[in-house]
């Protein structure tokens, strides 16, 4: 086949080639068509046609790699076939279709560390183009599809990890082992670039979820994510939890400084975080980030009084987990004691001195305050949650309770837990029976009836 | 020689310990070995102080001889000795049958050819050997008095000196006496022989007197019988003629009116019967000792504390097991024997004392009839008679029990059968309650109870234990029918509850497991999809049977606690998409309410729901000053579900109780009736928030529990003018605000660790102590496996030194022998030596 720039058909026809070399500039036109077709077939309605289109397309590129049809101008140069990659592509991140199922096909080949590091340059290339033809509003499918193809990506953790090629090339080996930082840099930029646009809510999360452990440690300068860290913790709900993640690491590992972090955290206590998916995740890190001793005890003090006053509202699988977490708070910050053990103080308060809606938390007289919540929850119809509850009447042991295992507890964990309990003997009811309702001052007696149709 | 004193001394020390055993041999006190102790260790038990080591050993090389020697010594033999004796070692065959098998045998042996020319048939007879011709010699001279009347039957002395051989008369002696062996030796045969006719003259006298006695004691009770019969029986004439002529009265008709006599007077007063106010008093009593015991459980706590009591001992204890605290005397009441007797049935139903009542009466029937012979046909006839009535009666009694039938029913009813198998299978149980009434369906269970009484056959328990679950699932298919037919439930539930009284433990388990399915089945449609919908209205059924079946009162309760978890996932987990959802939803805070209405648990999800509910029929604005939390969101889809607009269907609304059929279909569908629905909801809404508000009065947090409910009522205020709404928000606010700053308990002041010595109870000295059970056995079993292999070891090697020592001792044996005969030799060639020198000599002479 004709190596190097191709020129066009007519003018090779006409211009003074051999026989031979028209042959193969001929031949190379139908390559590009073939090639050009193919592409169209990646969006064919039938998912066969595009899977079998996308491997075709895949060998090409592998064969390329191997035979290339640029002329190689000195010995090392790098010769990919980019611009074929930038095909393949592009028919995978179609903008109004889901394309998940086909770029699930594909990450076999995201295996291969040349392939990967060109990829990502075309996601990189292609998130511009895009994006710019659309003016910024938001795509949710090419956006999905493109976290499909991105967020599965394995980045090598050392240099000496690369080492799985599609094509060995001895000079391109040793190329991209050089440039073990340019392939996190090219990766650091595509996802830039994917989160510089506005992204769909449920995306958001998705992106969060995985950004700690997946994005953030392969980057060359995760201190560029603070940005859209920032703007996602000031989102609010279930979104600033998840952005909690990420700001620890940078806080933790690049010295972010955060101004306002722990009012920002206060203000994000509301009665859903006990009901949230991501509770364990929120907590594991509240118990981290309230884990200093250098914490000022108003501060503390506000936290419990705002996670108590919450705890009114939360289900029991919560409230096992955030009364020892309360507890261990207490024994870390003894000042804070006050809040239990009040000896001398003012009797007959016709108010809690507790502002509830008071943002700032040096603002909002949790010290002065008692925690007549946690009491409240002596009396819970649990009988674990009321035990734990009891606790703090007495004096708290030195021992920090461990709560890692609390943190995922789930509601049918405790259900069956209940169930599984063997009891010596069960007690009954010696009230005689006299119907269904026919309890004395029973509620439904007074709501429902049992007879059906006749009324209404 | 101190030693051999010290010894004397000892010895004198243990011999009145061996005197006190009673005859035992006296040991020689040269052959005692007292192992001395150096100290006196108290309450150490010693085995070894004392022994006898001559003696140990001596048996054991009687032992050995008896066993090792005989093997040392046939140690290369092959021969085997065979006893060929009949039947010798078959135990299968008595002694009588094996010597007359061996004696034909024997016949058969001697019936050869030797005996062809035998003329004179008569063979010697033996008797251990002996010919009995030379005993018979011996006969002559006992007994020659032979008048006594029990012909032969031989004393057992006279068999013994007469067939024994002698021999046991002897040693009979020997063993009794413990006469002195000089005195023994003496006695000639002939005297033996005199004594024994002494002895057995004097026999029969006392014999003879024994008798007499018995005669005139025999006729005396006669006597004295005559004289009693006159009094109690007018056939005295007849008696007394068999008297007369039968000296015994046959045994079975005395044996009968000496017993009946006996029974007679064994009877007691009955007890009294109990009037209404006594039997109303007992009621109370016992229920205020259950409602005392349901508080106990309900405060929890008080258990634990009761658990731990025993372990705490004062000073004063006098550690004889009286506790004051508790009042366990047993209440002397008709209702509590029974409880005691039925296994914890805390509360007879009345059909199940009356129907005991009844099985006493016959019983006292039955008794009668055996009582009184002379009336006997008339009395039974009566008896049955009786128990037929009683029968009657009880089914009278039943069918009034089931309230009144129409005369139609009356009829169809007459064909149900009175007995009833327990079903196997719920399908046959469901045919047996297929197409009758409620009445016939109640009269079904309640004869399979109580013709399967536990009490009746040992199967039963477990039958009717699964019944329990028959019904369980039965209403539970009642209630997901298109139609639930919630009349029927209704009265169902006294049969199941009667069960549950019966089977605690079956019964919670059951309704255990039916929870637990629930649950599981919830946490599978969360997993696969994410949320979950309410249950039917079964589900929602076998909740509210929970709580009439258990105290919902209680700290911890197997079955209820489970429902209370069950029920809080409920209001969290399931969305609320439709009316149904929202009335089902309700339906379970009702649950919550009555769950906790004695004990006064705080239940926050209950008071979530009902400010979702609040929230949703307000109009779709963005929500102030309060959060709803999850299965409501404050934006979404599902808001004003309960939202009415219409001020015609405001005005014409009326207070209905809601049917529970809604809640699987809903029918109307005309707006009117829905938003009459909606305005329902929303007054059991309002009533269940006024009842929240009484129930948690007392809690520290009151206000705050109840602020977003507050704000909502407030937004609501425009839109209604309703008597539920403005109680429900006067109650929340009539409540007083108080807050008294809370203060630790005070902590106790821990002891100072004092020195005193732990008292533990100790079995065994020498011993360690403590340790599991299991691990005291290992130890135990390794000790003497110790020992055992100690044993051992020293018998193997005493073995070997006692077959050196045979083996040393036939060495020399032969050693000797050798030299003797090697002398004897020698000897035999010097004196023929001599002889042939002596000769050589002599004829040298000559």
């Amino acid at each position: 086949m004709f190596v190097g720039p191709l020129p066009a058909e007519e003018a090779s026809l006409a211009g003074n080639y051999s026989a031979e070399d028209k042959y193969k500039i001929w031949m190379r036109h139908r390559y590009k068509d073939c090639v050009g077709s193919l592409a169209e077939l990646m969006g064919h309605a039938a998912f066969q046609v595009k899977e079998l289109s996308l491997c075709t397309l895949m060998k090409f590129v592998e064969l390329e790699a191997r035979y290339p049809l640029i002329k190689v101008e000195w010995k090392g140069s790098l010769t990919f076939p980019r611009e074929l990659l930038k095909v393949v592509v592009d028919g995978l991140l179609p903008i109004n279709e889901d394309s998940s199922l086909l770029i699930s096909r594909f990450q076999e080949y995201m295996e291969y560390d040349d392939i990967r590091y060109f990829v990502i340059k075309a996601v990189t290339e292609n998130i511009g183009q895009v994006m710019q033809k659309t003016k910024e509003r938001p795509l949710p499918f090419y956006q999905q599809n493109v976290f499909a193809l991105i967020s599965p990506i394995n980045m090598p953790n050392k240099e000496c990890d690369m080492v799985k090629f599609m094509v060995k090339q001895v000079c391109l080996t040793h190329c991209l082992q050089f440039c073990f930082k340019a392939h996190r840099q090219a990766f650091e930029k595509m996802w830039l670039s994917f989160l510089k646009h506005k992204l769909p809510t449920g995306l958001y999360k998705k992106v969060l979820v995985i950004l700690h452990d997946s994005i953030l440690p392969y980057m060359n300068e995760p201190t560029l994510m603070i940005d859209f860290l920032t703007v996602a913790y000031g989102i609010g709900g279930a979104i600033s939890l998840l952005a909690l993640n990420g700001l620890f690491i940078l806080i933790h590992q690049h010295n972010l400084e955060y101004p306002d972090f722990y009012k920002k955290l206060y203000s994000l206590l509301d009665p859903s975080i006990y009901h949230v998916k991501y509770r364990a995740r929120f907590f594991h890190l509240a118990d981290l980030f309230l884990s200093s001793s250098h914490l000022p005890a108003y501060l503390v003090a506000a936290f419990i009084k705002r996670l108590s006053r919450l705890a009114l509202t939360a289900p029991p699988e919560a409230l096992l987990m955030v009364i020892p977490f309360i507890c261990n708070l207490f024994r870390r910050h003894p000042a804070c004691r006050v809040l239990v053990h009040r000896p001398n103080g003012p009797e007959g308060m016709s108010e809690d001195p507790y502002i509830m809606e008071e943002e700032k938390p040096s603002e909002s007289r949790a010290l002065e305050s008692s925690l007549w919540e946690i009491q409240s929850l002596q009396n819970h119809y649990h009988p674990d949650v009321a035990k734990a509850a009891a606790i703090l009447n007495q004096s708290l042991s030195e021992i920090e309770d461990d709560i890692s295992g609390l943190l995922e507890l789930s509601a049918y964990e405790l259900f069956d837990k209940e169930v599984k309990k063997k009891a010596i003997d069960v007690p009954l009811e010696f009230d005689q029976v006299r119907g269904l309702f026919g309890k004395k001052n029973d509620i439904f007696a007074e709501h429902f009836t049992l007879d059906g149709c006749d009324l209404l | 020689s101190s030693r051999a004193r010290c010894e004397a001394a000892e010895t004198r020390v243990v011999a009145p310990g061996h005197a006190g055993l009673g005859g035992a041999a006296l040991p020689n006190p040269f052959e005692v070995k007292v192992n001395r102790q150096k100290f006196n260790i108290l309450g150490r038990k010693t085995k070894n102080d004392v022994g006898l080591p001559g003696v140990s050993r001596s048996k054991a090389i009687k032992k050995r001889t008896q066993t090792l020697l005989k093997e040392y010594k046939e140690r290369e033999k092959t021969n085997v000795f065979k006893d060929k004796r009949f039947g010798e070692y078959n135990t299968k065959i008595s002694p009588e049958e094996k010597m007359i098998r061996r004696f034909t045998l024997e016949r058969q042996q001697n019936y050869g050819k030797k005996n062809i020319y035998n003329l004179n048939e008569d063979e010697e007879l033996t008797h251990y050997g002996q010919s009995l011709a030379e005993i018979e010699k011996l006969n002559d001279i006992i007994d020659s008095d032979s008048d006594t009347e029990e012909r032969g039957t031989l004393s057992a002395e006279l068999t013994a000196a007469h067939f024994g051989g002698g021999g046991g008369l002897l040693r009979k002696k020997a063993s009794s006496g413990q006469l002195d062996e000089e005195e023994e030796k003496p006695k000639s045969r002939k005297e033996l022989i005199e004594e024994m006719i002494a002895k057995s003259k004097q026999e029969k006298q006392e014999r003879q007197t024994r008798r007499e006695s018995a005669l005139e004691l025999t006729e005396k009770l006669d006597n004295d019988w005559k004289e009693i019969q006159t009094l109690i029986a007018h056939r005295t004439p007849k008696s007394e003629r068999k008297d007369k002529e039968v000296e015994k009265p046959k045994p079975d008709e005395y044996d009968m009116i000496v017993r009946e006599l006996g029974f007679e007077m064994k009877a007691k007063p009955s007890e009294r019967m109990k009037t209404e106010e006594e039997l109303a008093k007992e009621e109370q009593a016992r229920l205020q000792k259950l409602e005392a015991d349901r508080l106990r459980r309900m405060r929890g706590i008080d258990e634990q504390v009761n658990n731990k009591k025993p372990s705490h001992i004062s000073a004063d204890d006098l550690a004889d097991g009286f506790i004051l605290d508790k009042d366990d005397r047993c209440l002397l009441s008709y209702k509590e024997e029974e409880e005691e007797e039925g296994g914890k049935e805390d509360n007879e139903n009345e059909e199940e004392s009356e129907e005991e009542s009844v099985n006493e009466d016959e019983e006292d029937v039955a008794a009668d009839s055996h009582s009184d012979l002379e009336s006997d046909l008339e009395s039974e006839e009566e008896a049955t008679g009786n128990k037929e009535q009683k029968k009657h009666k009880t089914n009278e009694n039943e069918s009034q029990n089931v309230k009144e039938l129409d005369p139609k029913m009356e009829a169809a009813k007459s064909e149900l059968p009175y007995t009833f198998a327990v079903p196997e299978s719920y399908e046959t149980f469901k045919s047996l309650l297929a197409g009758r009434t409620i009445e016939q369906q109640l009269t079904i269970l309640e004869r399979i109870q109580k013709c399967n009484h536990p009490s009746l056959a040992v199967g039963n328990k477990a039958k009717l234990e699964k019944l329990f679950g028959f019904l369980l699932e039965y209403i539970g298919e009642l209630a997901t029918l298109d139609l639930p037919e919630l009349r029927t439930i209704d009265k169902l539930v006294l049969p199941l509850y009667n069960l549950c009284q019966m089977f605690p433990e079956a019964a919670s388990d059951s309704v255990k497991f039916i929870l637990r399915d629930a649950a599981h089945d919830m946490a599978e449609v969360i997993e696969v999809k994410g949320r979950a919908t309410f249950p039917g209205l079964d589900t929602l059924i076998y909740l509210k049977i929970t709580s009439l079946l258990f105290p919902t009162s209680d700290f911890w309760h197997p079955v209820v606690t489970p429902a209370f978890m069950y029920m809080s996932q409920l209001l969290t987990k399931c969305r609320i998409t439709t009316l149904q959802d929202v009335i089902k939803g309700l339906f379970v805070c009702c649950l919550f309410l009555e769950y906790v209405s004695l004990s006064r648990r705080f239940v926050p999800e209950l008071i979530n729901f009902l400010l979702g509910v609040l929230h949703i029929s307000l109009p779709k604005k963005q929500a102030q000053g309060y959060t709803v939390v999850h299965p409501f969101t404050p934006v979404g889809k599902n808001l004003e579900l309960l939202l009415v607009c219409d001020k015609k269907d405001l005005e014409s609304w009326q207070k209905q109780n809601l049917p529970l059929s809604t809640v699987t279909r809903l029918k109307e569908t005309s707006t009117t009736e829905i938003n009459h629905i909606r305005l329902s909801c929303l007054a059991l809404c309002f009533d269940l928030i006024k009842k929240c508000a009484s129930l948690y009065e007392s809690l520290p947090s009151f206000h705050e529990i109840m602020h977003p409910v507050r704000i909502l009522l407030a937004q609501h205020v425009t839109r209604f003018c309703n008597e539920w709404y403005h109680s429900a928000l006067k109650e929340l606010e009539n409540k007083v605000k108080h807050y008294t700053p809370l203060i630790c308990e005070k902590k106790k002041p821990v002891p100072l660790k004092q020195y005193t010595p732990k008292i533990v109870k100790v079995l065994e000295f020498g011993r360690k102590q403590g340790g599991s059970k299991k691990e005291q056995e290992r130890k135990q079993l390794i000790r003497k496996h110790k020992r055992e292999l100690k044993g051992a070891i020293r018998e193997i090697r005493k073995d070997n030194q006692f077959l050196a020592r045979t083996q040393l001792s036939e060495i020399m044996e032969r050693d000797s022998a050798r030299k003797r005969k090697v002398k004897e030799l020698l000897g035999s060639l010097a004196t023929q030596e001599g002889e042939w020198k002596a000769m050589k000599r002599k004829k040298g002479k000559n």
